[in-house]
């Protein structure tokens, strides 16, 4: 079974690659997407360790073996 | 564009959550069994009729859903800080291609998220450590992964300027030699800690560790993986083994 090639470019594009988000279109992803991401990081992380903002130990219990796991200082 | 990268970040760091969720329970958990019972040993025997203290979240919980919660939410949060930072960098930083430019970041996030904390506040099994320290110990974790995230940038802007008198790789030496320098510098100025104490079994110590390092490796070599073809996709369309295999399947006889 032959392959028809002449539909397919011979060769991979070889543009040098340009930005794909202007950087003020990034600004509010950064600040909304980067506080929420910082928020998960922080419940997994440290959250009713060092600091707490939930009272009672849940959160810390819950995630207390990923906590070990990932490598955080847990207790 | 930004929403479908973020979207993909976040996805690739679901799958790369499981894949080290699966390596943390059935690798992780049995250091973790292992200290959990030098602990008790070593604690005093319950008085009789004392009132018991009662577990919050009981440990198969913590082995399974709070084990797979934590390690998730914390990889999708890392996939979706990756497409952040992959569409600030891509086109600007440097000429490599979308799965080169994803590699790099995790190449180099990894080590400064994982590697560089490793070598001075490294991960202790439960009971290992001291409620006394619990909050300076955090706190010199995350000024030293900052101060590694600095360090990565200025290595990596100190070689981009260096490449066009110097080379590509001279001025890839001279920025990781800036790198080590700076780490070099943090790990002298900042606090010791060492909460384990003597007489714990040191092996049990290693395959923590070991665990723990395998853990973020699976994770970080995942999202590397995964994020790099979902954004190669996003911004260079198919690659090109995808579509030559999709004309093949199209000019296919049906019959």
């Amino acid at each position: 079974m032959s392959t028809p090639t002449a539909s397919l470019p011979a060769t991979q594009p070889t543009a040098v690659p340009v930005p794909v988000v202007s950087l003020k279109g990034l600004l509010p992803y950064w600040i909304f997407a980067g506080i929420v991401c910082m928020l998960a990081i922080y419940f997994v992380g440290a959250e009713e360790g060092a600091t707490s903002i939930i009272s009672g130990m849940g959160v810390h219990e819950l995630v207390h073996d990923a906590r070990h796991l990932l490598g955080f200082p847990c207790h | 564009m930004m929403r479908t990268l973020l979207v993909r970040g976040m996805l690739a760091g679901l799958v790369a959550g499981v894949l080290a969720f699966l390596w943390a329970h059935f690798v992780g958990e049995s250091p973790v069994r292992a200290a959990i019972a030098v602990e008790e040993a070593a604690a005093p025997k319950p008085v009789p009729g004392a009132p018991v203290e009662e577990e919050l979240v009981s440990r198969s919980t913590q082995e399974t859903w709070g084990l797979g919660l934590g390690v998730i939410v914390f990889s999708v949060a890392i996939g979706g800080f990756l497409s952040l930072v992959f569409a600030m960098v891509y086109g600007r930083t440097s000429a490599l291609r979308a799965r080169g430019t994803v590699a790099a970041i995790c190449g180099l996030g990894f080590l400064a998220i994982v590697l560089v904390p490793l070598t001075k506040y490294p991960a202790n099994p439960p009971a290992v450590g001291s409620a006394d320290t619990i909050n300076e110990r955090t706190e010199w974790f995350f000024v030293l992964i900052i101060i590694a995230l600095v360090a990565v940038v200025a290595a990596v802007r100190l070689g981009r300027q260096l490449a066009a008198r110097w080379g590509a790789g001279n001025a890839t030496f001279a920025a990781g030699l800036l790198f080590v320098v700076l780490i070099a510098v943090a790990h002298l100025a900042l606090p010791a800690q060492n909460e384990v104490r003597a007489g714990f079994p040191p092996q049990i110590l290693w395959d923590f560790r070991l665990a723990n390092l395998g853990t973020q490796l699976i994770l970080w070599a995942t999202l590397a993986f995964g994020f790099g073809i979902a954004a190669e996709h996003a911004v260079e369309g198919r690659p090109a083994w995808w579509r030559r295999d999709a004309a093949e399947r199209s000019t296919a006889p049906t019959a």
